[in-house]
């Protein structure tokens, strides 16, 4: 089947091409270095913030105490039944993430996603050592010097020192941040600590400092689920061809052949500011991470050369697709932006610009309806969760007991909760079984209708309590009735139904 | 791979010659860094047979460098386990029985062995629940053929009830009073009226009442003058709704006849002191445990 054309080999693997990305300046750099400052201090700082707990849990404003099942959040407090909770933030966030990406494409990606923040960082360390991009490429050819190697490894200990500053801060998540530190310095921690920060901290260094688009090529879903979410009314990052094409190699030479000519000089200042490596002429690409810093290199060289800024810009595809339908020519189908242009240079008003009003569409409006929905239905379930609940197992084995005077007794394993950090007496009573009277294991006094059980701070009490009925109110078979427990002091009340067996 | 390639004109990339509904699969090359990766998972599986257990051979398999096996790692778990509950153990053999109530943690390892014994040891006759059965005494109700403060159930666990390989098992025998010819079966028939009377059953009171003498006469040294039995003999309460071997006309007359005589195996020489203490305390906390 051979065409007679030698065809050169399928390669089965690829090196990754090292991509030397140059440093951008303008609004979007600028945003980008604003979202990284709040994002790595809400990292870092997070788990020092104190709350005071009572003493039976550490005092830190957000905790994740695995050890304790217990989930803190400021003046929340969660605990595994209400898991809920946390699984609602979690659909909410999902929610989130495909309302902004259907109003403006992979934002998540280009400013807030932890891979490429911490690339961000590690590129500004790169830099800081190495110089910029044609120094960094210059670097890499040169043969090893000393120079060369003090900067490497200026740039890699770093790198490392930052990485296990990572990895060291998530797990102050997971305990009391300053005791952690402490036993962490002094090697008195647990050997998971330790090994949590070794994994992240390679995690770290090698996703930032290494792989860093790699990870988004091939290891992250997102880029690919992204197609999914965007429609043609989302704002992603767009090269204008329409005013761009056909490309010259500088503006005056171009307007004295009188040739039809874009604003593009193909002076690649967008390739080289991409830290994906791509070129976003070539149109929209799985590897964008929309992350605008093509945007401000090109509006710097528009701004150079007297042009409006925005050849490269956040469009939609129907605008894009009207001024794309502008600017061709019918007749020979080619791209000519004097259509698009007055013989001022301006652009005709018929061009489409972004509106915010396609923002409101039934797509986004419809998250945006199911994201407030879920917040409000979750702020309103935490203002009316119980915080002193009960729960009762009635025996089943024996279902009852015959005393030695005749009255039955039953048994119930009995769990009083109580979810707020300050001790408590509660009030358990038995109503809806005549005459009964119950003793409570590990509570002194006659039996009586009611007992008062002290219960420690954000603890759960269990006891084994007898409910017991004597044989002239005795009613054969089973006989619904309710356990009661009270605050006195709150007013708070939960009621259990369970039943008393007696012989048929 | 097929030998029609055509070339993307999109993407300028050859594809594998795969489609599905129009898709075609771009033949792009995979990273390298995976390359790397399947390479390391070589080398570590490498590593991993030589320092594991990992080839099987006829009846065994290789030892692997390290010696790791995982019957030895339960015995290391279990022995760290048993070495983890050993100060608690001594703590429970040293304090007073009845004073480990007071000590929390003592009285939680206490009841937590004892659960867990009870359900290998004592619930095959007492029962899951520990409410008995047949002719095995419930444990959890409030009456005690041989006492039930915490104290008697060690003694009763200890030594046994009329376990003869036990020196000091508690012993007792109720004599055949119908069998060996001791009563006539009208009196026999007599005080078996008077004893459902005495514990509030329907009876004939006539019989009853003449029941009330033999009962003094014969019965009453050891049941108590109302019936209410005695601990140190082993006599069953009769004055109580609880019956061990039944509580109607029939099987009180069969009972005085040719009484059935329990007995308990002595468990001092097969469980440790700790398990004893753990059991008793356990038992006593059913919800029938005396003071």
């Amino acid at each position: 089947m051979s065409d007679g054309i030698a065809k050169e080999p399928i390669q089965l693997y690829e090196a990754r091409k090292k991509i030397h990305p140059k440093r951008a300046t303008g609004s979007f750099r600028r945003f980008k270095w604003i979202v990284m400052a709040i994002t790595l201090a809400i990292y870092y700082i997070t788990p020092w913030l104190r709350w005071d707990r009572g003493e039976f849990a550490p005092d830190q404003a957000v905790l994740i105490d695995i050890a304790n099942r217990r989930f803190y959040a400021f003046f929340i407090e969660i605990w595994p039944q209400e898991f809920y909770f946390v699984a609602g933030m979690l659909v909410m966030a999902g929610i989130g993430l495909f309302l902004v990406t259907s109003v403006v494409g992979r934002a998540w990606c280009g400013y807030t996603c932890p891979q490429t923040v911490w690339t961000d960082l590690f590129l500004v360390v790169e830099r800081y050592f190495e110089g910029d991009r044609n120094a960094r490429i210059k670097l890499d050819k040169d043969p090893w010097s000393f120079d060369k190697l003090r900067k490497r490894v200026l740039k890699h200990t770093t790198w490392l020192i930052i990485a296990v500053a990572t990895g060291g801060a998530w797990i102050f998540y997971f305990a009391d941040a300053p005791t952690l530190l402490r036993d962490l310095v002094t090697g008195q921690a647990h050997y998971v600590a330790y090994a949590t920060v070794a994994v992240l901290t390679t995690t770290t260094y090698v996703f930032g400092g290494h792989m860093r688009e790699q990870v988004c090529n091939y290891m992250c879903p997102w880029p690919r689920i992204q197609a999914a979410m965007l429609d043609e009314d989302s704002l992603v990052v767009t090269y204008n061809d329409w005013r761009g094409e056909p490309r010259t190699h500088g503006t005056k030479k171009a307007e004295a052949s009188g040739e039809a000519h874009g604003d593009c000089i193909d002076c690649n200042a967008c390739v080289v500011v991409c830290p994906a490596g791509i070129d976003i002429r070539d149109g929209q690409q799985m590897e964008c991470i929309t992350c605008a810093l093509c945007i401000d290199a090109c509006d710097d060289i528009m701004g150079k050369i007297g042009r409006p800024t925005g050849l490269i810009s956040y469009s939609t595809l129907n605008d894009y697709n009207a001024n794309m339908a502008l600017a061709t020519d019918p007749e020979s189908a080619t791209l000519n932006p004097d259509l698009v242009r007055d013989k001022d240079g301006k652009f005709v008003d018929a061009i489409k610009h972004f509106d915010w009003r396609i923002f409101l569409r039934p797509r986004t409006l419809l998250y945006f309806f199911i994201w407030v929905s879920l917040g409000l239905a979750l702020l309103f379930a935490l203002s009316q969760r119980d915080r002193m609940t009960i729960s009762i197992q009635h025996d089943r084995n024996p279902v009852f007991v015959t005393l030695k005077d005749g009255s039955i007794r039953n048994g119930y394993n009995v769990k009083i909760l109580n979810m707020i950090p300050e001790k408590r007496l509660i009030h358990l009573s038995v109503e809806g079984l005549e005459g009964a009277v119950m003793t409570v294991s590990g509570i002194e006094g006659a039996p009586a209708s009611f007992a008062t059980v002290p219960v420690d701070p954000d603890q759960v009490r269990s006891l084994r309590v007898f409910v017991r009925q004597s044989p002239e109110n005795i009613k054969s078979g089973q006989t619904p009735f309710s356990f009661i427990a009270t605050d006195q002091q709150s007013n708070e009340v939960d009621t259990y139904s369970t039943v008393f067996d007696a012989p048929e | 791979m097929s030998e029609n390639n055509e070339t993307d004109d999109i993407t300028g990339v050859e594809t594998t010659g795969h489609e599905w509904d129009g898709i075609k699969e771009l033949n792009n090359p995979l990273p390298r860094s995976w390359l790397w990766g399947l390479y390391g998972t070589i080398v570590f599986s490498i590593g991993y047979v030589i320092a594991y257990p990992a080839l099987p051979l006829i009846n065994s398999s290789t030892a692997g460098l390290l010696g790791w096996s995982s019957r030895q790692n339960v015995a290391n778990d279990i022995a760290a386990l048993e070495q983890g509950r050993e100060s608690l153990g001594q703590d429970l053999v040293a304090t007073d029985l009845n004073k480990i109530s007071g000590n929390p943690d003592l009285m939680q390892f206490a009841l937590a062995g004892g659960n867990s014994a009870f359900k290998v040891y004592c619930s095959q006759c007492h029962g899951a629940g520990a409410a008995g059965g047949g002719i095995y005494p419930n444990l959890v109700d409030d009456d005690w053929i041989w006492g039930g403060t915490v104290d008697d159930i060690y003694l009763t666990l200890k030594h046994g009830i009329r376990y003869e390989a036990d020196e000091d098992t508690r012993y007792s025998q109720m004599p055949n009073f119908g069998a060996d010819g001791i009563l006539e079966r009208d009196a026999i028939k007599d005080a078996a009226w008077y004893v459902r009377s005495i514990s509030g059953q329907e009876a004939d009171l006539e019989a009853a009442e003449r029941g009330a003498i033999v009962y003094q006469d014969n019965c009453a040294a050891c049941h108590g003058d109302s019936g209410e039995g005695m601990h140190d003999l082993g006599a069953p309460a009769l004055n109580d709704a609880i019956w061990l071997y039944g509580g109607s006309h029939e099987e009180i007359v069969a009972q005085i006849s040719k009484p059935k005589q329990g007995v308990m195996p002595a468990w001092g020489d097969r469980l440790s002191e700790a398990t004893i203490r753990q059991l008793s305390l356990y038992v006593h906390r059913l919800g029938g445990g005396e003071k």
